[in-house]
């Protein structure tokens, strides 16, 4: 048998929660509930006590507490905001390994040989973690992670349970047989009178082996106090971050992009060094009045330090031109590598992949210019309307998933499609021979035959040839999106073809054949 | 051996051979006769020695001058987006990369239809002011621009961007009229068919395409733009008709 590792671990209770509350800087004892698939994920302790609890459904938690907060959970965010206590921690005592963001584990051995006592490294422990703010965390030392994660989790008032060596079985002893997380087993043992891990840990392991198997044998020694389980500690990731805080603010898009170019440069040189390419960051700016923008950017090859500039140039013009002014001044900008590559696969050939490559470069040169939207390759997608069908992807983008193109869309208008596809449809206006207004009533019936139209509100062309109206009735189950229009194609006297669109009694010209 | 004599001979004869047009040609040509003549010469003596011609569909590639479009020449056409896919739609579906600026109303469906391949087409739909810088780095790295100036532009930046387009080889379409282009193509004589009195849908058209270059009599033809299988070609004339015809 291998030999038990002294364990500490440490556990701050309703992690999800305070990753919430730090996140979204929301007050500490504000009533709150995360939702995941529409049942309660993890609730605060004030929700708790109005009676809000672990997988009640939405409604049952805001009938108990109708001022409750509702926030959906994100997994990444309990990760993200575990990351700086692990960093803490790691300066207190090393070799962190985490078990789920909220709970850590760490070897007992040498802290307290340190700090000279268990209490007094696990004291240390919960000052570091004071000092970030986080109160009301637990810590447990005991023989192996499972004894210990269950120490940290006792109801003892004491924020510290120590669990002497050799005392892991009677400490588990009266607890029941779900803490060892087997639905299936537990009801089993309970049917066979067991209730309790000490009575499970009587049973003779051989008989446990040749009726349970391996993992009831492994359940067994867990609930004996015999957890041979190992800590494994965490190789702590490498820095990669590029990060410039700007004091003053700067209040210029240029100033912030040439203040920021030393570190993008840094922020390069660095991923290099750890044979690292770069193929998408995540921008975050902060700004004077207490904005974060985020965002994230792709690249079809890799990032250079100049792209990085660019991309943060596009996020804080947004729309604007290069010199204009933000509404607030930049105090702190941070580029995260979000997905990185080694650099093996991405050297250029020996003789330089040629062609596309040169391409990309001369088009990004035309997006500094204009914006990352300035720049755009095409698709066409599924949809009925010429608009609907047209995909527009800025250069560098991945192809977002739509509706698809192959369907078979009922109700598209036929081939030839139309060669001038305006932006916005032009108002327009057609006439009968009397000079009345043609309109189509509630039952797609023609008042009148269309004998002129005017596209353009100046001149007024005689119809040579029409079709229509083409009905077309969308989504009308969402009031946003739904869609009725009548579509007439006509040919004019000079021989171009129109698509003309007849919406709520007002005629517009969608696009031309020409 | 005797063959081989024969063929020095034929080499060295060669040079001194009179050229056969002179000797055929009737003795006093009309004046109009000549100026078609000087202007075919011309037309044929190319302004650089090596001009190449990139793909070009092949309806389109028998009216322009040179027999196809030119590595580094300016085209303009007359309002049709038709017309400038069935020009797009040669060199992208031999590789070229293509570039529409200025162009936000590009049917990218009818593109797509027409031949052109969209993995190697980028629309920059509003350049602003920077058209003619834009248009210029586009035109550093792809093979055909299409530009719309929003405005006349000055000489001398015309001239600077047919210097530019000359040193990379690209070609230039532009929508509208353009102080030194190679050729201009309009269409006339529109006629769709499928579609009657509120019956039918468009299904293809017939049209008179005329490219008028600089040099020489504007040459046209009737073409489907597109024929009811949605591609691009000559209408064919029936030879006995034309026989009764003339």
């Amino acid at each position: 048998m291998t030999a038990l590792t002294r364990t500490i671990v440490l556990w701050c209770p309703d992690w999800p929660i305070t990753a919430a509350v730090r996140a979204r800087s929301l007050a500490a004892d504000a009533p709150i509930a995360l939702i995941d698939r529409g049942v309660v994920f993890a609730c605060s302790a004030t929700a708790r006590r109005e009676g809000v609890r672990r997988g009640q459904r939405l409604r049952d938690a805001q009938v108990r507490c109708p001022e409750i907060v509702v926030l959906p959970y994100e997994a990444a965010l309990d990760s993200r905001a575990f990351e700086p206590v692990i960093e803490v921690i790691e300066q207190t005592m090393p070799g962190v390994q985490l078990v789920r963001p909220g709970m850590c584990a760490m070897r007992a051995q040498g802290p307290a040989r340190y700090y000279g006592g268990e209490e007094e490294a696990a004291l240390w422990l919960l000052d570091a973690l004071g000092e970030l703010g986080i109160h009301g965390s637990r810590v447990g030392v005991a023989d192996g992670p499972f004894t210990a994660e269950h120490a940290a989790r006792s109801t003892k008032r004491a924020r510290i349970t120590i669990v002497p060596e050799g005392t892991a079985a009677e400490f588990l002893a009266p607890m029941p047989l779900r803490v060892l997380g087997e639905a299936t087993l537990a009801t089993l043992l309970l049917r066979l009178g067991i209730g309790t891990l000490g009575e499970f840990s009587r049973l003779d392991s051989l008989d446990v082996e040749a009726r349970f198997g391996g993992q009831g044998a492994r359940l067994h020694a867990l609930a004996s106090g015999l957890d041979s389980q190992p800590v494994i500690p965490r190789v702590p990731p490498e820095e990669l971050d590029g990060v410039i805080a700007f004091e003053p603010a700067l209040d210029r898009v240029d100033q912030v992009a040439f203040g920021f170019r030393a570190s993008a440069d840094r922020f390069i040189q660095r991923l290099v060094a750890a044979g690292l390419v770069c193929t998408s960051i995540r921008i975050e700016i902060d700004s004077e009045s207490g904005d974060i923008s985020e965002r994230s950017w792709l690249h079809p090859h890799s990032f250079t330090a100049a792209d990085v500039v660019d991309r943060l140039r596009w996020q804080l013009q947004g729309s604007g031109t290069s010199d204009s002014g933000l509404s607030s001044g930049v105090t702190r900008v941070r580029v995260v590598p979000e997905s990185v590559d080694a650099i093996g696969n991405h050297e250029q050939g020996l003789w330089g992949t040629g062609h596309d490559e040169r391409i990309h470069h001369g088009l990004s040169r035309v997006q500094s210019m204009l914006g990352h939207g300035g720049v755009l390759t095409t698709a066409v997608g599924g949809g009925r309307t010429l608009r609907d069908r047209e995909k527009l992807i800025p250069w560098g983008d991945r192809e977002p998933a739509g509706k698809s193109a192959t369907q078979p869309w009922p109700g598209q208008l036929p081939a030839p499609a139309p060669g001038t596809v305006f932006e916005a449809p032009l108002p327009a206006a057609v006439f009968a021979a009397d000079d009345s207004a043609v309109d189509v009533d509630d039952r797609g019936i023609l008042s009148a035959v269309p004998s002129r139209f005017s596209a353009d509100n100046r001149t007024i062309l005689p119809i040579s040839a029409w079709a229509g109206p083409w009905p077309i009735a969308e989504r009308w189950w969402d009031a946003d999106t739904s869609r009725t229009a009548n579509r007439f194609q006509v040919v004019d006297e000079t021989g171009t073809a129109w698509l003309l669109v007849l919406e709520d009694h007002l005629w517009w010209a969608e696009a031309r054949y020409d | 051996m005797s063959a081989a004599i024969d063929i020095f001979e034929c080499m060295f004869e060669y040079g001194a051979m009179p050229p056969a047009a002179a000797t055929l040609e009737s003795p006093a040509p009309s004046g109009e006769r000549v100026r078609e003549l000087q202007a075919r010469i011309r037309q044929m003596q190319a302004t650089r020695l090596d001009t190449r011609i990139i793909p070009t569909h092949p309806a389109l590639a028998s009216l322009l001058p040179g027999g196809g479009l030119k590595e580094g020449a300016t085209y303009s056409i007359d309002h049709s987006a038709t017309l400038l896919m069935a020009l797009l739609a040669g060199p992208s579906a031999a590789g070229s990369w293509c570039g529409v600026v200025g162009v936000p109303e590009f049917g990218v469906e009818a593109a797509q239809r027409f031949g052109i391949d969209l993995e190697r087409l980028v629309l920059v739909p509003h350049p602003g002011d920077q058209w003619l810088g834009v248009t210029a780095a586009i035109a550093d790295v792809l093979g055909v621009v299409v530009t719309r100036p929003p405005r006349r532009a000055n000489d001398s930046s015309v001239s600077r961007l047919t210097a530019r387009l000359r040193q990379r080889g690209a070609t230039l379409i532009v929508l509208g009229p353009w102080p030194q282009s190679e050729a201009m193509l309009s269409l006339s004589e529109s006629s769709w068919s499928g579609m009657g009195q509120g019956h039918g849908h468009l299904s293809a058209r017939q049209v008179t395409v005329t490219v008028s270059s600089r040099v020489g009599r504007p040459r046209s033809a009737r073409m489907w733009l597109p024929d009811p299988q949605g591609q691009f070609r000559e209408v064919e004339t029936v030879p006995y008709l034309q026989e009764a015809a003339g």
